[in-house]
C-alpha cells in the first residue's frame, strides 16, 4: 500500500515555484517506497535536484547522460538479478529525453522486457535549454523553437502517442497519470513496479514557466487538460486498455486560454480555425478512450 | 598449456575468466568474434553471467555503466564506428569512475567506410579519461584483459581501460596463446569491491552535475587517478609476470635499442613487423631499433624519454591521423613532448590506414626518410590515384 | 570537504540551500477553516508543509512562496499574504 506519509524527495531543491515535476517526485517515490533505484536522465528534475553535493533524493539516484536512462536502468537491473537483490529500478525521466533523444534506448530496454519501470514526467517541451518543442509538445502550442509569428502558428505538429507505441512494443503496463491527481499517480506507480516486466508510465506535469501560467495554478491547469480530454489518464494492461478516467467535457478553450503558450490562438482576434482543430484533437481522444460521461443514459 | 586459437577466442576466454557478471555489446565487424564466443559460453553455461544484446552501442556501454554501478564486474568490446556511437558514455563513464574494461578491435573509422584496421577509433577517444593498452600479439593482449581489470578496480584509480588490437590482424589471427587457469586467474583478480554503489540500504547520488565551483576539481581527480593507474597497471604487470612468467610492468618495451642510430616507435600488431625489419637493417649495418608503446594513456613520457636517450633519429609510426595537425600523426606530438630539450629529431609517419598493408621494406624506406630528416607525413601514398 | 569520487553525494545536503529567501508572498492558515484534510501537505512541491498537534506548519525557510496550497485548499484555509523582510 502507497504511504502517503513517506517522505524520499529532501526540500531545498532548486525547482520553480509551484513546479509541477518537482510534486511529481515526490508523488512517485510515496508509490515506490524505499526499495528502489532512480535512473534519472538529463533535464530539469536533474538540474534542480543534484547540483554537487546538494542531493534531494534519499533513494539511490544515478545520472548518466540524457538518452541513455533506459540502458542504465537495464544495466541495473541485470546486476540486480544476478545478486537477488530486491530494488525496484525505476527511470524518470522529461518527454524530450523520453520522447525524442532516448527513444532507442527505451525501445531496446522495452524490447527485452526488463523488469523496470519508466515514468516520463512530461512538461511538454524541453523546459531546462529554455521551452524548445519536443515531440510531446502539442499542437499549436508555441515555444522557443516553435513560435507562433506571422507564418505560424506554433508547433505545427501534434503530440507524438508515446503510450502506444511501448504498448507495441508488448509493455505490461502502460498508463497515463496526472500530477493534478496525486493519489492516482501512487498508486499507479505502484502498479508500475509491481507488474512484472517493463511498464511506462507518463505523467502530465504542467510547467508554469513554460506553459506561462502562475505557479499557484499548476494542479488547476492539470485538471482543465482532462476536463476537456487534451490529456486522457488510462490504463493498459497487457495490451489493453483496461480503464480511463470519464469526464464531463468542457469546451479547450478555457484549457488554452489559461496558458500563455496558446495566447496566439485568442489575441488578438480567436483564430476558430485552429481552435477547432485542437478541438477535434479533444474530441478524437474522447472517442478513442471512451471518456465521456453520457447524460442521457 | 600452449593452445592455438583465434585472438577473438582467446580474448573471451579471458574475459570469462575475469568473471564479468554482466557482459552487454553490439556486434561490429572486427569485434564479433569475441561476443558470439561470450554469447555461447553464456548459452553453454560455461560462463554464469547476465549477457545483454541490445540494440546499439550507445545501449551497450550504458547497460555496463549502470551494472557497474550497481556494483558488477562488467565487460564489453566494441569496434570503430561503435566506439564513436557509444563515445557520449565513454568519457561519461571516466567521469563517474567506473572501472570497466573494454576491448577495442581497432578498425579504421568512415567516412570512406572501411572494416580494415588502423587506430583511429582508440586514438581518438585519448582525452576520454580512459586508460588504453595496447598488445602486439594475441597472448599480449589476451594477458592485458587480467591486467586492465586489476588495475582500474584499485581504489586509488576507478578508471576504466581500453585493451586495444589490431582488427584482423590479431582479432581473427590463430597464435599459440598460454590461457591461465580459472584458479591462477581468481588468484591474480579477487572479486570486484565498488568504491560507490547503488544500493537501497546505503542512499547515494551517483553523476550529479557539478557547478563551476566543482567542475574543474572533478576533473582534476581524473587525471590524478589517470596517473595512478600508470603504477596500478605497471604493479599488476608485474604481480602477473611473477605468477605467469611473462611480465608487463614497464609501459615500454624497448627492441635493439644499443646504440640505435635511429628509432622506431610504434603500438600493436605492426612491432612484429618492425622487429623483424629491425634484425634485417642490423645485419645490413643499420643501427635501427623499436620503443614500443603498451600504455597509451596514461602517456610513459619519462619511460619513452629514457628509451629514446641518445637516439638522434626517431620515427612514429602512426595508424592514425589527427587531421590538420603539423605533424599529422597523433601519437608523434607526445614522443616529441618527451624528449623535448635533448635534441632528439621526431618525425611522424601515417601509415598503413584503414588496412593498407605495411611491409618489412617500408619500415626499411621510413627509417631512411626519418635519417634524411624527411617526415610528418603520409608514408605509401598511391599516388598514381591523387 | 573532500570531493567525493565519480561525482556522488550521500543524501541530507539539499537542505543546506535555503529556498525559503526566494518567497515574495508567504501562506496563513486559518485554523478556524482547517479541516487538517492534507492537500498542501500532499501537494508541496518543496515538501514544506507538515502537520504537528492539529496545526499546519509552514516551513518557512524552504517554503518559495508559490502559493499552490491556497489555490487546492478545499475549504479556503489558506491565504497568500505579502512578506515583511
Amino acid at each position: 500500500m502507497v504511504d502517503k506519509s513517506l517522505e524520499l524527495f529532501d526540500c531545498g531543491h532548486r525547482a520553480c515555484g509551484g513546479c509541477g515535476p518537482a510534486m511529481l517526485a515526490r508523488f512517485i517515490l510515496k508509490g515506490t517506497g524505499e526499495d528502489v533505484i532512480v535512473v534519472a536522465s538529463t533535464g530539469c528534475m536533474e538540474v534542480f535536484s543534484t547540483p554537487y553535493p546538494e542531493t534531494a533524493w534519499k533513494v539511490p539516484w544515478i545520472h548518466s547522460l540524457f538518452e541513455n536512462a533506459a540502458a542504465v536502468a537495464s544495466g541495473i537491473e541485470a546486476s540486480l538479478k544476478h545478486n537477488n537483490r530486491t530494488e525496484k529500478v525505476v527511470c524518470i525521466c522529461g518527454d524530450g529525453a523520453t520522447f525524442d533523444i532516448g527513444m532507442l534506448c527505451i525501445s531496446g530496454a522495452f524490447e527485452r522486457g526488463h523488469d523496470i519501470t519508466y515514468i516520463c514526467y512530461d512538461n511538454e517541451a524541453y523546459m531546462n535549454t529554455g521551452i524548445q518543442r519536443s515531440g510531446a509538445t502539442p499542437y499549436d502550442a508555441s515555444t522557443t523553437t516553435s513560435p507562433a509569428g506571422r507564418m505560424s502558428m506554433g508547433n505545427s505538429r501534434p503530440k507524438k502517442d508515446l503510450p502506444q507505441i511501448l504498448n507495441a512494443h508488448g509493455a505490461t503496463y502502460v498508463a497515463t497519470a496526472s500530477v493534478a491527481y496525486p493519489m492516482d499517480v501512487m498508486k499507479k506507480v505502484e502498479k508500475a513496479v509491481n507488474t512484472p516486466g517493463a511498464t511506462y508510465l507518463q505523467v502530465h506535469a504542467p510547467c508554469s514557466t513554460g506553459w506561462g501560467f502562475d505557479g499557484s495554478k499548476t494542479i488547476e491547469i492539470g485538471k482543465q487538460a482532462i476536463e476537456c480530454g487534451l490529456w486522457v489518464n488510462y490504463e493498459m494492461e497487457n495490451g489493453e486498455l483496461t480503464k480511463a478516467k470519464k469526464v464531463r467535457r468542457v469546451p479547450v478553450d478555457g484549457y488554452l486560454k489559461a496558458q500563455k503558450r496558446f495566447r496566439h490562438l485568442f489575441k488578438p482576434q480567436p483564430v476558430t480555425e485552429e481552435i477547432a482543430k485542437i478541438q477535434a484533437i479533444a474530441d478524437a481522444n474522447a472517442a478513442k478512450y471512451g471518456i465521456d460521461i453520457n447524460l442521457n443514459k | 598449456m600452449l593452445q592455438i586459437m583465434e585472438g577473438s577466442h582467446a580474448v573471451a576466454e579471458a574475459a570469462k575468466l575475469c568473471r564479468p557478471e554482466v557482459v552487454s555489446a553490439y556486434p561490429i565487424t572486427p569485434q564479433t568474434h569475441i561476443v558470439e564466443r561470450l554469447a555461447e559460453m553464456v548459452a553453454d553455461g560455461e560462463l554464469d553471467a547476465e549477457y545483454m544484446c541490445v540494440e546499439s552501442e550507445l545501449s551497450a556501454l550504458s547497460v555496463c555503466l549502470g551494472a557497474s554501478a550497481t556494483g558488477s564486474r562488467v565487460y564489453s568490446a566494441t569496434s570503430s564506428q561503435g566506439l564513436m556511437l557509444m563515445a557520449e558514455v565513454v568519457f561519461n563513464v571516466a567521469g563517474m569512475r567506473q572501472p570497466i574494461v573494454m576491448s577495442i578491435v581497432n578498425r579504421a573509422l568512415g567516412a570512406p567506410l572501411s572494416i580494415w584496421n588502423d587506430q583511429q577509433d582508440s586514438i581518438s577517444l585519448r582525452d576520454s579519461g580512459w586508460f588504453q593498452l595496447y598488445g602486439e600479439d594475441v597472448q599480449e593482449m589476451t594477458d592485458q584483459h587480467f591486467i586492465a581489470y586489476k588495475a582500474a578496480e584499485q581504489h586509488d584509480v576507478l578508471l576504466p581501460g581500453f585493451v586495444c588490437f589490431d582488427g584482423f590482424i590479431l582479432s581473427h589471427t590463430y597464435e599459440p596463446v598460454d590461457i591461465p587457469t580459472q584458479e591462477e586467474i581468481d588468484a591474480f583478480l579477487p572479486p570486484y569491491v565498488p568504491y560507490n554503489k547503488l544500493d537501497a540500504k546505503a542512499p547515494l547520488s551517483m553523476g550529479m552535475y557539478a557547478t563551476p565551483d566543482y567542475y574543474m576539481e572533478f576533473r582534476y581527480e581524473t587525471d590524478q587517478a589517470m596517473k595512478r593507474a600508470g603504477d596500478a597497471i605497471s604493479a599488476a604487470g608485474r604481480e602477473f609476470g611473477e605468477m605467469f612468467g611473462r611480465d608487463y610492468s614497464a609501459h615500454t618495451e624497448s627492441y635493439r635499442m644499443d646504440d640505435a642510430d635511429v628509432a622506431f616507435v610504434a603500438l600493436g600488431s605492426i612491432c612484429g613487423t618492425v622487429k623483424d625489419a629491425i634484425d634485417e637493417m642490423r645485419a645490413d649495418g643499420i643501427k635501427a631499433g623499436l620503443v614500443k608503446i603498451r600504455t597509451f594513456r596514461p602517456f610513459p613520457a619519462e619511460e619513452i624519454a629514457q628509451a629514446l636517450a641518445g637516439v638522434p633519429k626517431v620515427a612514429v609510426l602512426e595508424k592514425n591521423i589527427s587531421v590538420g595537425s603539423a605533424m599529422k600523426g597523433a601519437v608523434g606530438p607526445e614522443v616529441k613532448d618527451a624528449v623535448t630539450g635533448t635534441g632528439i629529431d621526431v618525425y611522424s609517419y601515417v601509415i598503413g590506414l584503414g588496412g593498407r598493408d605495411i611491409r618489412k621494406k617500408d619500415i626499411r624506406a621510413v627509417a631512411a626518410l626519418a635519417e634524411k630528416g624527411v617526415g610528418n607525413m603520409f608514408y605509401g601514398l598511391r599516388t598514381e590515384v591523387l | 570537504m573532500a570531493l567525493r569520487i565519480g561525482c556522488a553525494a550521500e543524501p541530507g545536503r539539499a537542505q543546506n540551500n535555503k529556498t525559503g529567501s526566494w518567497r515574495v508572498f508567504m501562506p496563513v492558515v486559518d485554523m478556524e477553516k482547517c479541516t487538517l484534510c492534507g492537500t498542501c501537505i500532499l501537494i508541496c512541491p518543496e515538501t514544506s508543509v507538515s502537520e504537528k498537534d492539529g496545526n499546519i506548519l509552514f516551513d518557512l525557510d524552504f517554503c518559495k512562496g508559490c502559493g499552490v496550497c491556497a489555490r487546492e485548499c478545499p475549504g479556503d484555509a489558506i491565504t497568500m499574504i505579502q512578506e515583511e523582510k
